[in-house]
Order: C-alpha cells, then sequence, then structure tokens
C-alpha cells in the first residue's frame, strides 16, 4: 500500500506494558540501528507509575539525520492490549500494525487502510520455555528478531549487542539467540521480507555516541571535580545523581583505604537539598543538586540567599510539564522564567542551556567554573527529552590540561599580605568580590555570611547606602558573567534572510529540520540557537538585524520571548511564538505550520 | 544593648594554652534585649571554647534566623559563620560538614527556628548523627517577631498578652533522643556552671551533639504564668548531675564521693564525670533517659544536665566512608578521571 520505499526513514513505536522487560529489547532494537551507522532517536512515552501502565518507545530513524521526533508512525509494534485501540488509530494510512495473533484480532482494531502482521508471540514463548518469567521476557526479543527481518537489521549486529549485554553471564546468550531467530524465521516463513520501509547500512555517525543527556549531566560532575551531592528523589531528574553515583563508584573509591572521595545524600526534600549545597560551596567543595520544577519552586528561598550572599551553587533543573506536579513524565521547557528570577527581592540568576548529550557533559563542568568564578547560582536547564532519552552526540572529551577555575579565593599568604580584607569589596572593579573558606587564617580573612544587607566588609547595616552599593555591585557583576556565559550558536555567518529562528535547549532538533525542509521550498532563514542567560551581546544584535524573529520554545506561554523583552527591550512586535505545550517533544511539522502560518499572507501577495 | 564592654585590657589576663586571653573568643557587641538568656549562652560559648583551647578559625558557626540566631556575631569573631535562613541552618551545616571534616561546626537555633519551621531538617540532622554541637535557645516564642507562643511553649503557659497556650508542646530533648541523637543535654541560661561543662563535652563528641538551653525572653515571656520565665524556671529546675568536663591532657581528679560518680570516656580521651543525683536514671541508657524526663514533666519538673550519651556515636563521615582528607583540599589529581577514562566511557557508548 505504500507508495515507494523509505530506506532509513522511518518511525517505529512499540507500545508495551510498564515492567515487562521490553526496555532492554527495544534498545537492542535502537542500538542496532546506531551500530549500522545510520542516525536514530528513541523517545520514552512512560506513565508516572512503575508496573501495569501502557509504556510507549518510538523510535525515529532518519538518514538525513534528523534527530528531532517526527508525527506518524510507520510500523507500529503493538503488544499491549490495555492501548490497542489508540495504536491501531496513530498508524498511519498505508503504515504496518505487527500484533501478537495468538488470539484472533477483534474487529474493532481493523482498519482498511493499514497493513497488519500478526505473530504468535505468546504461542511461540509457551512452545519455546516453560518458565513464566522467560515467557514474557522473551516475548519481546522475539519482536525484535521479526523486526530484524522485516526491516533488514543485520542479524550479526543484534548478536554481537547481546554478548555484550550478556558478558560474565554467557549461558544467556544462545538462549536469546534462539529468541531472535525464532522472530526471524517466522516473518520469513510467512511474510513476505523485507519491508518497503527498511534499513540499509551506512557510515553516518562517525564516531558518535549514543547517551543520555542525565549521564552525561552526572558524569560532567564527576570531571569538575564536585564532592558533595545532595538531591531528593523527582522524575526525570534523578538518573542525574543516580549517574553521578555510578560513576563515582568508579572513579571515586580509593581501593587501597576503601574511602571515598565523594559525599552524595539524599536528604529529606528540596530545601535540604540546596541547603547542603549552600553550606558545601560555602566551605570550599565542589558541590551541586538536581532536580525538576518542583524542587526548584521549592529552592527558592535559598537560591535568593545564594544569588545575595554570594555563594556557588550548581542546580540541573530537569524540566518536566507543568504547572505543579503537571505530567510528571513528560517533556517541557516550561521553568525558564522561574530559574531566570527566582526567589524574592531582585534576583537573577545564571542559566545554561544545554541541548545534546555533550553540551550536558560539557556545560555540567562548566557550570561549576562558572558559579565559583561568578560566586553565584548557575542553574543548568535541560529537559526530560534531553535527559531521560538516548540521544545520538558528539563524544565526549576533556582536556587533561584543563584547570578548575575556582575563582576570587584567597589563601592565608594572599590575606598576610593585604591590610584589611572585604569580602564584599569590589577591589578589581567587575563587581567580583574575593572570598575565603572558613580556617583560612586564624586572625585574618574570617566574616559572616548572611543573606541580610551588609556592608563592605561583610558587616550587618541597614543603611539605605551600603544596601543600594550593594546591589548596584550585583547587577555590574551581571553584566561582567555577560562575558563569562557561552555565547549563542550562529547559523549563518552573514544574515541570509529577514526571518530568524530563535530556539534553545532541544527545540533545536526540530527547527534546524524544520529550516531545512523549508529550505527545500525556497524559505531561507538565520537561526541563532541561545545557551545561556544573561543574553550577550549577540542576541540583542540578531534580532536587531531582523524583521522578524520565531520564538521556538516548549511551553504556553512563551517565557524565552518575555525574557528577551524584558531583558533586551526586544519589539513584541517582531517576535512570533512557536510553541508546543502538549508534553511530547516540539516537531519540525508542527514548527512549520506555525511559521507558515504568520508567513503565508505576505507569501501570497508576492 | 546588653553590655558596653570596656576596651581596656589587662596585660595580666589569664591566658590559655595557646596564649589567647577569653577576650579573644569574644564577638561583636551584642544587640540583643538587656537580660536575655541568648546573651548568657554566647558567653557560655566564650568560655567553652577559651577552656578547651579552640583555634577559633578552625571553628565554624552557623545558626538560622531568630534573636538567637543572631548570636554567632557575638561570639568568636575570628571564626567564619553563616546566618542561613529561618529554620534551614541544620542543612547548611550538613553540607559544610561534608566539605570539611577538620572543623567543628557549633550551630545556633531558637525555638521557632527549630521546632516549627526548621522541624524537618532539625530531626534529619539527627538521624545522619552529624558531627556538630545543635543548641536550641529555647524560649518558649518567637523573639524576633514579638513574642508569639512558639512551639515549644507549654501547654497553658500564659503569654505577655495574657493568652493561655492551648496546644501540647514539643520536648525536643526527648524528641532528639527518641531519634537517636548520640548527645543529649538540658540546660538553663541561668546556670552557666552547668551549662560550659556541656558545651566542652559537647563539642568533643563525634556525632550530633544536642542541648536545649531554657532561654528567657525578658521582653516579650518573663511574665506571671509563662513557664519559661526566669522565675519559673529557677523554681522548677531539677539537675540530674552535676557535670565535670575533663579534657584528655589534663589529669583526672574528680573530687566526687565515692559510688556516686559515673565517668564516660569519650573518643578523644576526655572524660567526661557525672555526679549523679538520682539512682533511677542512666545517662548512657536511652530508654531510662526518656524515663526520666517524662517522669520529671509529670511534676512540672525541668530536668537539667547531660540526660543521653552514645559513647558509640559513629558520624555521617564514617558512616558514608569519606576519605579523612578534608573534600574541599581535593583538586584535579583526586578528583577528575581524566581524557583516557572518558575515551573508554564513549566507546562504552557506541
Ligand atoms: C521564611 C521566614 N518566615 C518568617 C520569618 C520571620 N521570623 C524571623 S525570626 C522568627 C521566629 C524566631 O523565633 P525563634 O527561632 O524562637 O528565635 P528567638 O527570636 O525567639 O530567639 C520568624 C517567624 C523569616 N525570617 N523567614
Ligand atoms: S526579644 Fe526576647 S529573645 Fe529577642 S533579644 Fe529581646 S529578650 Fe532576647
Ligand atoms: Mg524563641
Amino acid at each position: 500500500m505504500l507508495s515507494s520505499p523509505k530506506v532509513n526513514d522511518f518511525v517505529v513505536r512499540f507500545a508495551n506494558v510498564n515492567g515487562t522487560g521490553s526496555a532492554s529489547a527495544n534498545f537492542l532494537f535502537t542500538k542496532a540501528i546506531f551500530r549500522m551507522g545510520i542516525p536514530v532517536t528513541p523517545k520514552n512515552i512512560f506513565p508516572s507509575n512503575i508496573q501495569g501502565l501502557p509504556t510507549w518507545y518510538e523510535v525515529r530513524v532518519s538518514e538525513k539525520g534528523y534527530l528531532g521526533r517526527r508525527e506518524g508512525i510507520d510500523l507500529m509494534v503493538a503488544v499491549n492490549p490495555q492501548s490497542m485501540l489508540k495504536d491501531v488509530a496513530d498508524v498511519r494510512p498505508g503504515g504496518y500494525f505487527l500484533y501478537d495473533s495468538s488470539k484472533k484480532l477483534h474487529s474493532e482494531y481493523i482498519r482498511e487502510d493499514i497493513n497488519y502482521i500478526g505473530i504468535p508471540l505468546m504461542h511461540m514463548c509457551n512452545e519455546a520455555y516453560s518458565d513464566a518469567r522467560q515467557r514474557q521476557l522473551f516475548k519481546n526479543i522475539i519482536y525484535v528478531g521479526a523486526l530484524a527481518a522485516l526491516l533488514d537489521i543485520e542479524f550479526k549486529e543484534l548478536e554481537g549487542l547481546l554478548a555484550e549485554q550478556f558478558k560474565g553471564k554467557e549461558k544467556l546468550i544462545p538462549m536469546n539467540v534462539q529468541a531472535l531467530q525464532l522472530g526471524v524465521d517466522y516473518v520469513h516463513k510467512n511474510f513476505k521480507y523485507p519491508l518497503d520501509i527498511r534499513l540499509e547500512r551506512r557510515d553516518l555517525l562517525g564516531d558518535k555516541i549514543l547517551m543520555e543527556g542525565n549521564a552525561a549531566c552526572g558524569l560532567g560532575a564527576v570531571y569538575a571535580g564536585a564532592t558533595v551531592a545532595a538531591w531528593y528523589p523527582i522524575t526525570p531528574s534523578t538518573s542525574v545523581v543516580e549517574a553521578f553515583m555510578d560513576y563515582s563508584e568508579e572513579f571515586r573509591f580509593d581501593k587501597i583505604n576503601g574511602k571515598k572521595n565523594v559525599a552524595i545524600v539524599q536528604a529529606e526534600d528540596e530545601l535540604a537539598a540546596i541547603g547542603m549545597v549552600i553550606g558545601a560551596s560555602w566551605n570550599g567543595a565542589r558541590s551541586f543538586t538536581s532536580t525538576s520544577g518542583p524542587g526548584v519552586s521549592l529552592m527558592n528561598e535559598f537560591l535568593g540567599l545564594a544569588y545575595f550572599a554570594e555563594i556557588p551553587v550548581v542546580l540541573i533543573d530537569v524540566q518536566r510539564t507543568g504547572p505543579s506536579t503537571g505530567m510528571p513524565t513528560r517533556t517541557q521547557q516550561s521553568d525558564v522564567m522561574e530559574a531566570a528570577y527566582a526567589s524574592h527581592g531582585d534576583t537573577k540568576q545564571v542559566l545554561l542551556f544545554p541541548s545534546t548529550p555533550k553540551e550536558c557533559f560539557d556545560m555540567t563542568a562548566d557550570a561549576f567554573d562558572l558559579a565559583e568564578q561568578l560566586q553565584t547560582p548557575v542553574i543548568m536547564l535541560t529537559d526530560l527529552d534531553l535527559g531521560m532519552n538516548d540521544h545520538v552526540s558528539e563524544p565526549l572529551v576533556w582536556d587533561d590540561k584543563r584547570k578548575y577555575k575556582r575563582g576570587k579565593v584567597l589563601t592565608a599568604e594572599q590575606l598576610d599580605k593585604i591590610e584589611k580584607f572585604g569580602r564584599y569589596l569590589d577591589v578589581d572593579g567587575d563587581g567580583i568580590t574575593y572570598r575565603t573558606y572558613p580556617g583560612t587564617h586564624p586572625v585574618k580573612g574570617s566574616f559572616f555570611t548572611r543573606g541580610t544587607s551588609r556592608d563592605e566588609y561583610a558587616g550587618y547595616t541597614e543603611d539605605g547606602g551600603a544596601y543600594k552599593r550593594n546591589v548596584d555591585r550585583l547587577t555590574k557583576k551581571w553584566e561582567t558573567s555577560k562575558t563569562y556565559v557561552p555565547a549563542p550558536q550562529i547559523y549563518n555567518k552573514e544574515n541570509k534572510s529577514e526571518n530568524g529562528f530563535l530556539f534553545f535547549g532541544t527545540s533545536q532538533y526540530s527547527s534546524e529540520e524544520a529550516m531545512d525542509l523549508m529550505k527545500e521550498d525556497g524559505l531561507i532563514f538565520d537561526a541563532i540557537r541561545i545557551k545561556s542567560f544573561p543574553f550577550t551581546k549577540e542576541v540583542e544584535d540578531f534580532i536587531n538585524s531582523h524583521k522578524r524573529i520565531f520564538v521556538i520554545e516548549q511551553n504556553r506561554d512563551a517565557q524565552m520571548k518575555s525574557l528577551l523583552m524584558i531583558e533586551l527591550q526586544a519589539d513584541p512586535n517582531k517576535l512570533f511564538s512557536v510553541l508546543n505545550y502538549d508534553g511530547m517533544p516540539i516537531t519540525a511539522d508542527h514548527i512549520i505550520n506555525q511559521v507558515s502560518k504568520v508567513l503565508s499572507p505576505e507569501l501570497k501577495q508576492v | 544593648m546588653t553590655y558596653i564592654r570596656p576596651k581596656f585590657r589587662h596585660p595580666q589576663l589569664p591566658k590559655n594554652n595557646l596564649g589567647y586571653t577569653l577576650a579573644y573568643y569574644e564577638g561583636a557587641l551584642s544587640t540583643l534585649c538587656a537580660g536575655c538568656g541568648h546573651d548568657s549562652i554566647s558567653a557560655g560559648v566564650v568560655q567553652a571554647c577559651y577552656d578547651l583551647n579552640i583555634e577559633p578559625h578552625k571553628l565554624a558557626k552557623l545558626s538560622g534566623i531568630g534573636c538567637s540566631s543572631k548570636t554567632p556575631a557575638y561570639f568568636l569573631s575570628n571564626s567564619h559563620g553563616f546566618n542561613s535562613v529561618h529554620g534551614r541552618m541544620p542543612s547548611v551545616a550538613t553540607g559544610a560538614n561534608l566539605a570539611n571534616r577538620d572543623l567543628i561546626y557549633f550551630g545556633v537555633s531558637g525555638d521557632g527556628d527549630t521546632a516549627s519551621i526548621g522541624m524537618g531538617q532539625f530531626v534529619h540532622a539527627v538521624r545522619r548523627n552529624l558531627n556538630m554541637v545543635y543548641i536550641v535557645m529555647n524560649n518558649g516564642c518567637y523573639g524576633l517577631t514579638k513574642g508569639q507562643d512558639s512551639a515549644t511553649a507549654d501547654y497553658g503557659s500564659k503569654n505577655k498578652s495574657g493568652n493561655v497556650n492551648l496546644f501540647e508542646s514539643i520536648d525536643l530533648a526527648s524528641l532528639a533522643i527518641e531519634l537517636g541523637a548520640t548527645f543529649v543535654a538540658q540546660s538553663f541560661s541561668g546556670d552557666k556552671a552547668q551549662m560550659v561543662p556541656l558545651m566542652k563535652a559537647a563539642i568533643s563528641h563525634p556525632g550530633f551533639a544536642f542541648i536545649n538551653i531554657i532561654s528567657p525572653c525578658v521582653t516579650f515571656n518573663n511574665n506571671m504564668g509563662s513557664t519559661k520565665s526566669y522565675d519559673f524556671v529557677r523554681e522548677h529546675v531539677e539537675a540530674t548531675s552535676t557535670i565535670d568536663f575533663v579534657p584528655t591532657m589534663k589529669e583526672i581528679s574528680v573530687d566526687y564521693k565515692e559510688g556516686t560518680v559515673k565517668q564516660v570516656k569519650m573518643h578523644d580521651g576526655s572524660v567526661i564525670s557525672l555526679q549523679k543525683l538520682s539512682d533511677a536514671w542512666d545517662p548512657l541508657d536511652r530508654q531510662s533517659a526518656m524515663n526520666a524526663i517524662i517522669n520529671a514533666k509529670a511534676k512540672q519538673e525541668i530536668l537539667t544536665g547531660l540526660l543521653y550519651l552514645n559513647p558509640d556515636s559513629q558520624d555521617l563521615h564514617s558512616l558514608l566512608q569519606t576519605s579523612d582528607k578534608p573534600l574541599n583540599e581535593m583538586g584535579e589529581k583526586e578528583l577528575c578521571p581524566g581524557n583516557d577514562a572518558l575515551t573508554e566511557i564513549n566507546a562504552g557508548l557506541r
């Protein structure tokens, strides 16, 4: 029924039941395609539940390297009776529906415009295995085998992956290979294969890796020298600290004395978590916490303290769908405003926006340098899509000559050389003052840290003049920080259009794809990807040099647009919002639709 | 202002083993009300640190918000201090302690700061047996916000505006014992002789050392009918024992009557000598300490002294097995795995 065969360009969705072992089988599928050198992006669409509810895993294969989500399912692997009706409906006309044909498919699941591939998974398992758990697990492996035959996945890649997965438990390998083979054989016997959507080996990935953003953040913190981590469990941030724990187990464990060069505390709540980070940073250790929106809300009071008392904090916010508990297992970019001005009074917080696992790694490491150099919180805004899904990424690199930038911290020798130490005295004129760690010097350098107003020598004061001097210095420091934060990515060296795209974080993938597709229709856009807040001069110049800016973001209220208006006085009449906030990652189609709506009246006139 | 401190110091003033005078351990001038119990406690801290020959810069003082939480500014001016946010000192102290296990962490809080807004953080710091001294300057009210009842105000106690407290009070000492605190003491700001050795023992204790000190608020809760007034406390205080703290370096010479003295050896070799005033209580037994507090409460007595001590205390660092070298002294060499390790990690992700 399909018009033309599609090589390396399709979407497969797996409809599973949470907690049935489908995750590792589905990952096997993705990884095999990755190993065939073909760009691939998997997305977990999972419930806030541990066992029993529907969960989906969606894999997009794209020869062109489009790594965003795409609407339209070419092949549905439907092994969850619970969601079957929806799953049938979600297949695009002409697409395929693979199901367990052990039981006859009820008429309500029959659509005339799709193709059915029935494989008696349950029967095959019951016949081959006696153990109930095995029957369950191998069902998943059998459908991967079937897909290998239907889509031309190289069998040796699957075998190789199984061998790696069961290293040390080699007994399990033949059983798994056998299950794969069962799937392959069934397809060979009963269907025409491969389908008109299929794979062909390419060499498009070079030395790229497949990694989750959260793991990259956790690893980045290890490389950055974080020694104190405090956290409170919350999806989708939990795996950041879990990765930090795992990598610490490997790299921070002294095998000789059995001691650890790290302290990780599961706090009683997010308030305590960030309090611990503040205490540790104040005392000269690199420290971080990671959370999601609800946690950031709780951390607000402390974020104000850290801003005002000038204590480094690294906070990784893996955003999810708000407000309140929202959709805890869906993605969004909706903490931008809350993070930018976190806490009461006049506060501004430094933000970072990574969009790939490599950037998660790099920016986490940079966040520690920034926080210590600027003596202020640095909030990294990643999201569930980036954090909890595998992404094709450039490999991670560490410059072994790199030194941690600990900022302006005075040693005992330096203290001896100065007349009078002023914790909040702007000696260098950049708004950044010198600090000391407790215990440095017997009689010099001690000071009182507080959230109340103070003078240049950290003495408590309610004098309005001293207060104003202090907050004006903080403004100066904010200006200075613009020279420290990462500059945006500008896509075209010279402007080619009066229209520009502006995006950040995971909106990058679909934004790039949309630009690419619109280019085929002769529509050219310039583009800028924001990597940090405060906005640097480049952002202002980009906006000023275009007639229209499409601000692409994944929230309802156009938060980034508001921020641009507030901070850069950007003209709201030239900022057009492209918004997506249903909890699923934004797609190129969606962007093209919204952009076209703005541009089409004009286009018709031409 | 409680007192004006004379500028002139006599050259012959006594010095401790480090060569420091008592004045060396003082802080800025207090801005609390004249006669506030909190100031007497600050004076106790000064004395205890002087006696113990502590290098002030090797001690970090931390607090929350309240009149009580202001006091760290009034002692040990050569120590780093951290006046955090209301009720959150325990978490800041936890982080600070994890960063550098070699300093002494001295926390000061109020009954509002601890028993209401900070209850969550307090109980969890206790559970973790964080190595710190935690003093609650307990006046049964919110001094700084002008005298509202706190959660430690006794049921039926009358505040300055004549209102009678309708709610049960939270007993912080028994709560701490219940939660597994390894050092729990109670005292009265007016009893320096008891308070100072308790502080010294608390500083030497390798774990969470909690001292609940009744500290009357002269301005808002010193009226008739209040159970936290100077008069009421003086009349109802009941000491469990007299206590003496003997640091390691000193020879132990206690002149108590044979048989009535209990000596407890601390981890660092120092000794606490307790002259028990009652047989019905054993400071090394949790159950008996709890009973003693409950019985005293039934008789409207305020039990003071060292109520409970676990000499086998294992602090958070030993539980987490952190390295002996303070974490804040480590650099790239100890902490960064380097690019070769990363190359291997990359390979595993292909
Ligand atoms: C989040 C927050 N809420 C309220 C306050 C106002 N506040 C300041 S001190 C205080 C009570 C202090 O009582 P306590 O800890 O008993 O100290 P005391 O003044 O009695 O020594 C309150 C409610 C605050 N600073 N922060
Ligand atoms: S109000 Fe009460 S607690 Fe506060 S300083 Fe005055 S007497 Fe002390
Ligand atoms: Mg109080």
